[in-house]
């Protein structure tokens, strides 16, 4: 049996450095609530990053792997995306 | 005072590092910024580095850097559910100089390649995010970073701050991405002996292998499965467009696992250990996504300028390359002190003229044509398979008889006529 199956055991295996505050941020929380049923970030996000709470979006960002497809795949445009501060965030030690 | 410099280049992975070497080398003082406790902390690829652009920038590197093997043999693989038809070729002059290209670890390499245009007298530094150009008067002047009294003024700002590039597009010089310009890759690297490594993949110590994995890996959405060697990890990994992963709704780390347990590829990968696990962008936008690449006091290279050839799963060659023709335009513009965008403009010029711009050219249309005609994945890799099956199964069968059954196999006369369409259309997007 191959190891590291699911995301959180996969994301175990990853060094961050996690600010204090987020780099992510869902711009109008209402439009998830009711625009969007696919709530796609919860599946394409490469770290699952994006959690649907009931009724909110949770986004740990402290997982984050900074590649971008939140802010792009997003249907309504609805995550301002930013780098995290200088030195914080994912650091790659290999690949 | 805020401090001046005459060039400072956003990013160290391969494109602003190589236009910082050559810069530095040639006298211009540049700054090197990079947001990542260190070079390559932020960076992923799946690890193939082609030779002739890097040594374009340092000969004979390969005496020094932190290489993992040099690729001797190229596996593509068509697959499907428990079958594949393998295409390979394997060469002994890939094994000795001058070499093809290597596999490389990233973290390792982009480090000690910044520390080489240190060498040349860059200076680097390191946790810092440009967040904004400074403008004035319609020029780029300089960049404002995250740091207490960040401002950093120069004659010309490169931006090689990569796939998401926030500053050419706070600049106007590109939109936001579609999710069809942009393919997500995830990967690990697998820690295995490298006696394993060398008897499964036929390779002598200092060789290496490259597959490239159609069809299957992807379950038929436009992408490409990989499983590269290094000297004791394996790194394989599974890239397809954003757009596709969200039409099919799917878990990029399961389509992952997926492909760590295919049949065709399980064997071997058995027995080894995860030690990371990556996830980035790749442009794969092409030609008609190259945005608007110089302007007033400043100029965008390598994955910011989605310069990649998603077909030869070339990238950071093209990266080197831009920021090679960066810096040979900015000491132009340097001896000229003219940093306007028709002076800087020459970079285009060069780049357009470059295997750069002619290969993104060549295949403009290919990826797309890909995307929108989803039958050369889904069902035109298995029938490859099938008749592979057909032929090679000696079951008292004439071989007359194969011949008509795989006929068959291709369907009605209307599907086969759409077959040889759709490969000559095939045909047209990569001549």
């Amino acid at each position: 049996m191959m190891k590291a199956q699911t995301i959180e055991e996969k994301q175990y295996l990853v060094r961050f450095n996690a600010d204090t505050k987020s780099h992510l941020h869902v711009l109008d929380p209402n439009i998830c609530l009711t625009k969007c049923p696919d709530k796609i970030c919860t599946i394409f996000c490469p770290a699952s990053v994006y959690k649907w709470e009931e009724v909110r979006m949770h986004v740990g960002y402290e997982g984050c792997h900074e590649c971008g497809s939140c802010r792009i795949g997003c249907p309504y445009e609805n995550i301002q995306w930013e780098y995290p501060r200088g030195g914080y965030g994912i650091v790659f030690r290999l690949g | 005072m805020p401090e001046k410099f005459d060039c400072i280049v956003v990013g160290a992975g391969p494109a602003g590092t190589a236009c910082a070497y050559e810069l530095a080398k040639a006298g211009v003082n540049v700054l090197l910024l990079e947001r990542g406790e260190y070079p390559g902390a932020k960076n992923v690829m799946g690890g193939v580095l082609y030779r002739k652009m890097m040594e374009d920038i340092i000969p004979e590197f390969y005496k020094e850097a932190p290489l993992e093997r040099p690729i001797v043999e190229q596996r593509f693989m068509m697959m499907d559910k428990e079958s594949a038809v393998t295409f390979s070729y394997k060469g002994l002059e890939w094994g000795r100089e001058p070499y093809n290209n290597f596999t490389v670890l990233r973290a390792k390499f982009d480090q000690w390649f910044a520390e080489k245009a240190v060498e040349q007298g860059a200076l680097l530094v390191c946790e810092t995010v440009a967040v904004e150009c400074i403008v004035e008067n319609g020029r780029v002047v300089g960049v404002r970073t995250d740091r207490p009294d960040g401002d950093i003024y120069a004659d010309v700002v490169v931006l090689a701050d990569g796939v998401n590039s926030l500053l050419a597009k706070q600049l106007g010089f590109h939109r936001e991405w579609r999710p069809d310009e942009v393919a997500l890759a995830t990967m690990e690297i697998l820690k295995l002996d490298k006696n394993i490594i060398e008897d499964r993949f036929n390779l002598e110590p200092n060789q290496g292998c490259t597959i490239e994995i159609f069809g299957d890996a992807t379950k038929g959405i436009v992408g490409t499965g990989f499983l590269y060697t290094n000297k004791d990890t394996l790194s394989i990994g599974v890239g397809t467009l954003l757009s596709g992963l969200i039409k099919h709704k799917m878990k990029p780390y399961e389509l992952l696992e997926y492909v760590k347990n295919h049949p065709m590829i399980r064997p071997y990968i058995q027995g080894s250990e995860p030690v990371e696990y990556l996830a980035h962008l790749i442009p794969e936008g092409g030609y008609h996504s190259i945005p608007k690449v110089a302007g007033h006091g400043v100029l965008v290279v390598g994955d910011a300028a989605q310069l990649v050839n998603a077909i030869h799963r070339e990238g950071s060659n093209m990266a080197m390359t831009s920021g090679r023709l960066a810096a040979e335009t900015i000491i132009m513009a340097k001896a000229q002190n003219d940093f306007s965008e028709s002076m800087l403009d020459q970079y285009r010029m060069k780049l357009m003229e470059s295997f750069i711009g002619q290969d993104l050219k060549k295949y403009k249309d290919a990826t797309h044509h890909f995307e929108r005609f989803p039958q050369y994945f889904e069902q035109y890799i298995p029938m490859m398979n099938r008749a592979a099956s057909q032929m090679f199964t000696v079951d008292g069968a004439s071989k007359w008889e194969k011949q008509q059954k795989i006929w068959r196999d291709l369907g009605s006369a209307k599907q086969k006529f759409k077959l040889a369409r759709d490969m000559m259309k095939a045909w047209k997007v990569m001549k």
